[in-house]
Formats: structure tokens, sequence, C-alpha cells
């Protein structure tokens, strides 16, 4: 389709200098965004010593992976000297189960809200939507006293709770409206057919919902695995997540500053969103769009 | 034995009242159409005798069984929908066998019915599709199958055409009849159009705001309209409504007709109506078929009740086998269906004849038949 809509246009000069235009503008906006991310590439794998002859935007003299090591395995995150790795793998156990459930909930929840309206659900439906605008500071003190309550403050657990029931507003926002464009006629048709309430989810609604998930695990895990506030005050010292981490690491102020080390440590806790948004990013605009596209 | 009754039926959507004190019965192997207007309670109806929709008042019975608490799956009933509602994850096959897998049917039974299914809708070849691969025509057959497969004791039918195109419609319409002949299933079918009404119904409930206005055979509720509303829905082009005076003549009564030009014609009402001797000196709504309205008429020469006008012709429309012609009378723009080759021009003065004992008289005000 792509190719075919561009084939048409005439290459008239007019045409021709808006192309250049777009493409420089892009070039420069594509710049500007990649340019920082390269500073932290480059940086990390110099040497100290080259950190401090050279400027920012100098190019490596050599090459040299030491600092990634030492950020994985080996950095002073306060008097703790084993780098970052376990708290990457606890932000990992945080992440997945606190993104299934939170998915999971909201496409039941969403099905209900569009599907299996019952009196009142409307309002039910907005005040969930009210949870879509809280800010993270106002529930940490009731947050606090419920984990308290539940004994799983300062644990994963205790993390995973909290990001689930703040993600499920989200997520029941993200599938009701996705749901609301699949006729209702199909649940009436199966209801005919003898299928019951979850029979129909699990057999005729779920399996067109992919474009959907997508859109709802990238941005749970985008948002869960980049959360610092919660991180900072609802985990122990052993159950912190890998930003918390980070921002301990780079205010470890033992000897010199490894601005080298800073950096590697920062890329290796930002690699997983990076690494979800180049593998599934296209299905993320194709699932932001299909409800528009029907047909 | 009754398939279907329904008795006093009310269905209320908060403080709508879209259904009011339906009550219907109809025999097993009975093709039963709802006609109407869009938001005449038709579709709410047939979700009701579905148990998609609880009643709010009023009994459903399901070959003699009462339905009200009974869950849809359970009511021996399919329903074929107007967006067709296939499962868009499925294969044809597996569209058709949804519903005999949740009724838990062996699995080789329900391959035999699928293929029994298939070879009578003739979708053998698309059984391993999925929806989005067929065209509409072809989703409406696997929807129909669908519904066919259960083998239950009645069909519902949602506006099953009204997605297809002029042409396929048709040949649908005649598709959805010789299999009614050949299985014999009661079935209730909704539809806004009133020539798939009558072409497919056994008996017809013609429906508006709520409620049933007339309840027969297609050639009872076309020869004899209850009132105003069924008059003009039924029949196409619509019945003509010219307001008009009953006036005496002589023994009988008649009505006057000014015409286009000038001439103005008494005609003589045929004597069966009595009622229409209260109406004398008082105004009528005069309904007039187009086809009773025309340059002639069989046997027009022995029917002492066939009148004649002169009227100009004001629009021709030529519709192929028939000409529509559009003339004034009482002021009131009437429709005439005329034989291509004795219609007017436009501006011409035509010869029309009228049979008396084909026309109707309606209460302005309440809109009943007198």
């Amino acid at each position: 389709m792509a190719e075919k809509s561009l084939a048409v246009v005439p290459r008239t000069p007019g045409v021709v200098a808006g192309r250049i235009f777009i493409y420089t503008l892009l070039g420069i906006a594509a710049v500007y965004f990649l340019l920082p991310f390269l500073v932290m590439v480059m940086t990390s794998v110099k040497t100290m010593e080259d950190i401090r002859m050279g400027t920012l935007i100098s190019l490596p003299r050599e090459i040299n992976f030491d600092a990634w090591s030492e950020a994985w395995s080996s950095a002073c995150i306060g008097v703790n000297c084993q780098g970052i790795r376990g708290y990457f793998l606890n932000s990992i156990k945080m992440v997945i189960p606190a993104v299934f459930i939170s998915t999971a909930l909201g496409a039941v929840n969403g099905y209900v809200f569009s599907k299996w309206r019952f009196k009142g659900s409307e309002v039910i439906f907005s005040m969930l939507l009210i949870g879509c605008f809280i800010p993270f500071q106002v529930i940490l003190l009731p947050m606090a006293l419920t984990l308290g309550k539940l004994g799983i403050a300062q644990s994963i657990n205790g993390l995973v709770l909290v990001h689930v029931v703040y993600g499920l507003a989200f997520t029941t926002l993200f599938f009701r409206n996705f749901y609301v464009s699949i006729p209702d006629d199909l649940v009436r048709a199966a209801r005919i057919d003898g299928a019951g309430f979850f029979r129909i989810f699990w057999r005729i609604i779920l399996p067109v919902s992919a474009p959907i998930i997508v859109v709802t695990v990238i941005w749970q895990t985008t948002q869960i695995w980049n959360d610092f506030l919660f991180g900072v005050v609802f985990s122990g010292g052993d159950s912190q997540p890998v930003t918390v981490a980070l921002n301990n690491l780079v205010n470890t102020s033992t000897g010199v500053k490894k601005y080298n080390v800073d950096m590697a440590a920062a890329i290796i806790a930002a690699s997983p969103t990076l690494l979800v948004y180049i593998l599934a990013g296209k299905y993320f605009l194709r699932g932001l769009t299909a409800g528009s596209v029907k047909g | 034995m009754s398939s279907l009754t329904i008795k006093g039926v009310y269905k209320s959507f908060g403080q709508v009242e879209v259904l009011k004190d339906i009550s219907l019965d109809i025999q097993s192997g009975e093709f039963l159409v709802l006609v109407g207007p869009s938001g005449c309670g038709k579709s709410t109806l047939l979700n009701l005798i579905a148990g998609l929709e609880t009643v709010t008042r009023g009994e459903i019975f399901i070959r003699d069984q009462m339905v009200n608490g009974v869950s849809p799956k359970d009511r021996d009933i399919a329903m074929v929908f107007q967006t067709y509602a296939l499962y868009p994850s499925m294969s044809v096959r597996k569209n058709i066998s949804f519903g005999l897998e949740m009724r838990k049917i062996p699995k080789d039974e329900i391959k035999k019915i699928v293929e029994k299914v298939a070879g009578i809708l003739q979708i053998e070849e698309l059984l391993n599709r999925k929806p989005a691969q067929l065209s509409g025509g072809q989703r409406q057959r696997v929807a129909m199958g669908r519904a066919l497969a259960r083998s239950p004791s009645i069909f519902l039918f949602d506006e099953p055409l009204s997605n297809l195109d002029a042409k396929l419609r048709v040949e649908m319409r005649t598709e959805i009849k010789l299999l009614h002949h050949r299985l014999g299933v009661t079935t209730v079918y909704v539809t806004h159009d009133q020539i798939e009404a009558m072409t497919l119904a056994d008996r017809i409930a013609i429906m508006k705001d709520g409620t049933i206005q007339q309840f027969d055979t297609p050639r009872n509720v076309y020869k004899n309209p209850a009132n105003l509303f069924v008059g003009g829905f039924i029949g196409s082009p619509a019945m003509n409504f010219i307001p008009t005076q009953v006036v005496q003549v002589g023994d009988g009564q008649g009505v006057v007709l000014d015409v286009d030009g000038g001439q103005s014609y008494t005609l003589p009402a045929s004597p069966g109506n009595g009622a229409l001797a209260q109406w004398v000196g008082r105004e009528v709504l005069f309904g007039l078929r187009p086809e009773y309205l025309s340059d002639s008429l069989p046997d027009q020469d022995e029917e002492p009740q066939v009148h004649e006008l002169e009227c100009r012709v004001t629009v021709v429309e030529p519709t192929g086998a028939d000409t529509i012609v559009f003339v004034n009378i009482n002021g009131v723009k009437t429709t005439c269906r005329v034989h291509p080759d004795s219609a007017g021009k436009p501006g011409e003065t035509m010869r029309l004849v009228t049979d008396m004992t084909k026309v109707f008289f309606f209460d302005p005000d309440t809109g009943e038949r007198i």
C-alpha cells in the first residue's frame, strides 16, 4: 500500500523539494534525540583516563567494556559492592508478574465493562478512570499502611501489588475501549450457542485481542520498569528495583566518580524498555490505531 | 401444536416503554415476520424471544413451555444476526460446530452435521476459511449454517439481508423461503422491508411504537389493512391518502375528488360499507392504491363500481414493467400505476379508471379504518 501511494506522486521539482525538506527535518530530530544516547554509549566504553583527557563528545581512543562488567557485577551501591545485577533481577521479578496480572485483570474488566454491563457499571468504570489521574505521591501513605497490614511491606510482592493496583485503571481503560469496537452480536451469538461468561472470553474475545494485549504489555512494562518513586518508597535494601539501585550507584560518593560505570549502568537499566520498543514498536502503533481501521 | 406463544408482553428500558401488551401465537412450522419502521420494537421483541433480554411483564412460551426464566442456550432456538456475528478467529467449520461443541455432541457426529449443513447451503469449499476471507453473501450463508446445524425448534432472523446488495438480497430471500419449505422449522423473521415481509411470511405482525397494528396473512394485510399505518406501510408504491368529504349520493354515500384541471367527480362508494353513512358531510382520508388507479383494470367493463377520471399528468417515472404517473387529486400528489404504452406525458391529460370496491376510508384523526 505505502509503496503504491508513493509511486503515484509525480516527481515535480516542488514534490522533490518537499521530500528533501521533510527528510532533513526528520534527520535533525533523530540526531537531536539520539545524541545523548550516543554520548552515553561512547562514555561507557571509554577508560577513565580517556574521559579525563578528552571532551564529552570526543570519540573513544579504544573501546573497553570494563565499565560494563564493573557496573553489572562489582560496582559499589552503598556498602554493597556487587553491581546492579541483583537489582536488575529484582526488577524482572517485579515486572513480569505485575505486567501479567494487571494485563489479565484489565482484560477481564474491559470485557465486563463493554459486554456485560450491569446496573451501575458505568459509574464504577468512571470511578476506575479517576485512578488514571491520581498522582503517585497521593497514594504513598495509604499504600504504605496497606502493605504493612498485609505483611508485604519492603518486599517485591508488595511492589507487584502496588503496580497492579495502580496499573489496573489504565489496563481496564485500554481493553474496554478496544472491546467496545467488537460487535455485541458476537457475544449474543455465543450465548445462544451455549457458551458462558468465561468461555466466550476465552474462545471468542481473547483470540482477537492481540493488538491491545501488545499495547498494554508495552505500556505496563515501560511504566513499571521505569518507576522510581514506588520503588524507592516501598522496597527494602535487597528488594530494590534497578532504577533505585542506579540512583544509589551514581550517588555513592566513595573515591573517584566513575562516569563510564554510571553510563554503563544507566544503559543496562534502560535496555529492557528499549528492547521492548524495538521488538514490538510496530505492533504498538498498530494496536493503538486498531479501532479506527476496522472493516 | 403451538410453537411460540407471547402473552401480554411489556418491555421497558428504564422509563421508556418499548413494547406494550404484545400478544402473538404461531403454529409449528409457521413463518412469522415482524415488520415495522426502525424503533418500533421488533428487534427487542426478537431478543425477548431469544432470551437475550428479559421481559418486564407478560409471558413467552416455546412449545408450550414457559421460558421467561430460561437462558438463551436452553430455549432450543438459533439466531441469525444482521451483522452475521461470525467468530472472527475461527474457521467456517469451527463457527458452525461451536454451538454443537458447547452442547457436548460427539466429535464424529459434529463432523457429519457440519458436512450436511455445508451441503445444504453449498459452502463445502469454504469450510476452512476465516470469516474475513468471505464475501457478504458467503458470510450470510455461514451464519445460516451455524443456525441450521443446531436443528432448533425455532429460527430467529434479525434483519439478515439488510447488509447485502439489492440483487443478492432477492436471491437470498428466495433461498430462505426454499429452506423453510424444505425444513419446515418455525421461524421468526425481523425486517423493516415490507416486500421481504410479504414474500416470506405465512403471517405478518406489523408493528409501530411498541404495539402490534395488525397480525394477519400477507394477503389480508394488503387487502384489508386495519388502519392508516398498515395501509401506508404495506404495498409499493405506497397507498395514496386523499383528504376528501363524504357526500350523500342517492341512497348511498360518495366522495368528491377535484382533479387538477378543474374537473370535479363524485364517486359513489361501494354499498358494502355501511359505516360511511355516519361520516356524511365530514372529512375522511380516501385510501387508494396506485395499482387501482390505472389506465385499465381487469373486468372494468362488467364492474359497475369502476369509474373514470380525466387527470393531468405532472411527473412520469418509467420502471420498466409499469410506469408510475403522478397526478394531483384534491391538491395531493397521487401515484398511479399504468401500462407503459398508455402513460401520458407531463402536462397532458390522461384517462384513468379506479375500482371503488378496492378503496379504503380512514378516520383522519385516529387513523382507524372506517
